[in-house]
């Protein structure tokens, strides 16, 4: 761990390779919050599985929560490292938009209000379960996570929030993904490709989140 | 034209600096930066006042030693060029020009816009040559066949002058677009294979031992460095520096 610390790029590498992984992780679950959608059925069968398979509950959970400490925590300690590095006295005038995105110089914030959605989104879901299983210690019920999941999407507010916390998550990948690859030493032929799949990625896949969203508050105020 | 300056002025490398206003007059646009400055210069001298100190030396874009963040951005606004390579047509009659130093926990201020970069030399000592015989059998370069493409990649990463813009430009002060430029320049060939793995290793240490930040691949750096060296040096670096790793 203290090697990890010490050298620059192995730094780099655990928030690429971390920030791959949540990719990864979000496209999952990306799919199954669709099932919500166009098959509550599967959608009620798969967080059941997800719920109480012990290798999803005991394996594959932990290297998730892992995942998203190694990636926030590292996170910070570059972003304190490198505010550092700039010195004592800061510019009196920088065109940080002269050379770099926003988003690629605001990761930081991105990824603030995306930590602050996770601790709500853990508040409402994870908590919930863990509650529910091992408080509580109620029965299994393969049919109840629908109901819950779509009777979230009811406040305005929670919707709101919700779209925000995406539209920032789209930006954080927007850089990030297509980041990661060039951390990892990618930077040949088939980066432009890689490109153009991240931005495809970075944004519709919390665009389908949002959908989701919506799609779920309105059919409850209609109903 | 007629200029308002805005100068960070330091005594020395303890001292506390502060911005400093100056108005100058009879600005020509075919002045390059630095004569700006001495003509500033100049005026201060014949007021017996001291004169703005700034690094400078072949004035033609190729030795690096020019640096001053302009307005915000490391050798002005224009692309691909240094400091002295700057016209002062890029700026308008009545402009006010913000001039500090390149600011880096690792290029500390000598004197007003002067930093020291001496961290950038010892990065190149900890590994940014070739160990050649010079028994008096030295081999001709040219028996050892090259790739043109790989020949081509190496030459542009040596065209890095080693001013320090990659670091002021970058929000992180990171210097990894200089270093991977300087591994690069030997990755590339076969002479650079012998001490590939020590070199990358060292110079990355000496790199972060310097205090410069982390890479975030905002791309600032390429944009502002004077002699286009590309992020693909980065990514290249860093397959070296993971390679490297593997090997032990």
């Amino acid at each position: 761990m203290s090697a990890i610390l010490k050298s620059s790029l192995a730094r780099k590498v655990v928030m690429a390779l971390s920030g791959l992984f949540l990719v990864f992780f979000l496209g999952q679950h990306f799919v199954i919050n669709l099932t919500s959608v166009i098959a509550p059925d599967t959608f009620n069968s798969w967080s059941h599985f997800m719920g109480y398979n012990p290798i999803v509950q005991y394996a594959l959970q932990p290297v998730l929560i892992a995942g998203v400490i190694i990636h926030f925590v590292m996170g910070f300690i570059l972003e304190l490292q490198n505010r550092a590095a700039r010195g004592s006295v800061r510019y009196a005038s920088y065109k940080g938009s002269a050379n770099a995105s926003w988003i690629s110089r605001n990761m930081i914030i991105t990824g603030l209000v995306i930590l602050a959605f996770i601790g709500l989104h853990m508040y409402d879901f994870w908590a919930h379960e863990m509650s529910y299983k091992y408080i509580d210690v109620k029965p299994e019920d393969p049919t109840r996570y629908y109901a819950e999941t779509v009777h979230k999407f009811e406040p305005f507010w929670r919707v709101v929030l919700y779209v925000i916390s995406f539209v920032l998550l789209a930006l954080h990948l927007l850089h990030g993904f297509a980041s990661s690859f060039q951390t990892m030493g990618m930077n040949n032929k088939y980066s432009s490709a890689i490109k153009i799949f991240t931005k495809v990625y970075a944004i519709l896949i919390p665009a389908g989140f949002i959908f989701i969203a919506l799609w779920h508050h309105f059919n409850q105020i209609q109903h | 034209m007629k200029l308002n300056l805005k100068i960070w002025r330091q005594e020395d490398a303890k001292s506390k600096g502060k911005m400093v206003n100056y108005s100058l007059d009879g600005v020509e646009g075919d002045m390059s930066f630095l004569e700006m400055l001495d003509i500033l210069n100049e005026q201060l001298i014949n007021k017996n006042e001291e004169p703005v100190v700034f690094d400078h030396d072949c004035r033609e874009g190729i030795c690096g030693s020019c640096s001053l963040m302009i307005n915000g951005e490391p050798h002005g606004p224009d692309r691909m060029i240094t400091t002295c390579q700057l016209h002062m047509r890029k700026f308008n009659d009545g402009d006010t020009i913000v001039i500090e130093p390149f600011r880096a926990k690792a290029f500390p201020v000598i004197k007003d816009l002067m930093v020291d970069r001496s961290s950038f030399d010892r990065i190149q000592q900890a590994g940014a040559y070739v160990s050649v015989n010079t028994s008096g059998n030295t081999q001709d370069a040219n028996s050892i066949p090259i790739n043109k493409e790989d020949a081509d990649d190496a030459f542009y990463a040596a065209a890095c002058i080693g001013c320090g813009a990659c670091v002021a430009a970058c929000k992180n002060a990171s210097a990894m677009l200089f270093t991977s430029a300087k591994v690069s320049q030997y990755a590339l060939l076969p002479q650079g294979q012998v001490e590939a793995t020590e070199r990358v290793e060292n110079m990355v240490r000496q790199m972060d031992l310097e205090g410069f930040g982390n890479c975030t691949n905002t791309g600032a750096c390429e944009i502002e460095c004077p002699k286009g060296i590309s992020l693909e040096n980065i990514a290249r670096m860093n397959r070296e520096y993971y390679s490297a790793s593997v090997k032990g």
